[in-house]
């Protein structure tokens, strides 16, 4: 006879996989996310994930204080995304630089290997 | 009985949520520019955070937990348009191009 912590013990360890995969996944937009923006939505997709991780694994072992953890790592993701959302409205249009600065901040960057886009 | 009605929803909803975080993940990577992947991101990864947690509120059988699962729920299914939204106007004013695919572009000139 299944017992149903044993229904909920293998769906919760399944929901781990797949969320493992998705998070796998979210990391490489992360890293090779071609602008700023992309990169921004993919660290809130994190946030999403990480809930869903906290989510199952108060499923997992019954505390249920974990619950109130996903709760307010939301109300951070929240913050984090629309304050990254006002820094990308903050330094202006990427079209228009201005080229006396362009032109110095571009051997800083090109020495510290990132991409500027 | 009421046992395994409990663990078999509550087994639905977490392979539910996890494959509604797998499809914003893979739409994360395979849609072609930020306001496409926007869509699968802030749609369907809310979706599946939201289902996991009412999940987990199901699990304890308790209400007050089961009340703020919910809650957290509806919080998340709030936060998430406004955040897409202002990422996607400020990405947009900051100049950051539509995909080559799309065809047409309505708030280019505001």
């Amino acid at each position: 006879m299944i017992t149903p912590a044993a229904i909920v013990a293998v769906a919760s360890s399944a929901a781990l996989v797949i969320l493992g995969l998705a998070l796998i996944l979210t990391v490489w937009r992360v890293v090779a996310g071609p602008t700023l923006p992309d990169r921004i939505l993919a660290l809130d997709m994190l946030t999403g994930i990480a809930i869903g991780f906290i989510a199952v694994i108060a499923v997992k072992t019954g505390f249920s204080l974990y619950i109130d953890i996903a709760i307010s790592l939301g109300l951070v993701g929240f913050l984090a995304t629309v304050a990254f959302a006002r820094f990308v409205l903050s330094r202006g249009n990427i079209k228009s630089k201005p080229p006396a600065t362009a032109a110095n901040g571009n051997t800083q960057k090109r020495r510290a290997g990132g991409k500027k886009r | 009985m009421i046992d395994y009605i409990v663990a078999a929803v509550t087994a639905l909803l977490l392979i539910a949520g996890a494959f509604f975080a797998l499809a914003a993940a893979i739409g994360l990577v395979r849609l072609p520019d930020l306001y496409t992947r926007m869509h699968s991101a802030s749609k369907a990864g809310t979706v599946g955070s939201g289902l996991l947690l009412l999940a987990a509120g199901l699990y304890s059988e308790d209400p007050a937990i089961l009340a703020r699962a919910i809650a957290g729920f509806v919080f998340f299914l709030l936060t998430a348009p406004v955040s897409a939204h202002l990422l996607a106007r400020a990405a947009h004013r900051s100049g950051y191009d539509l995909g080559a695919l799309s065809v047409r572009d309505d708030i280019r000139d505001r």
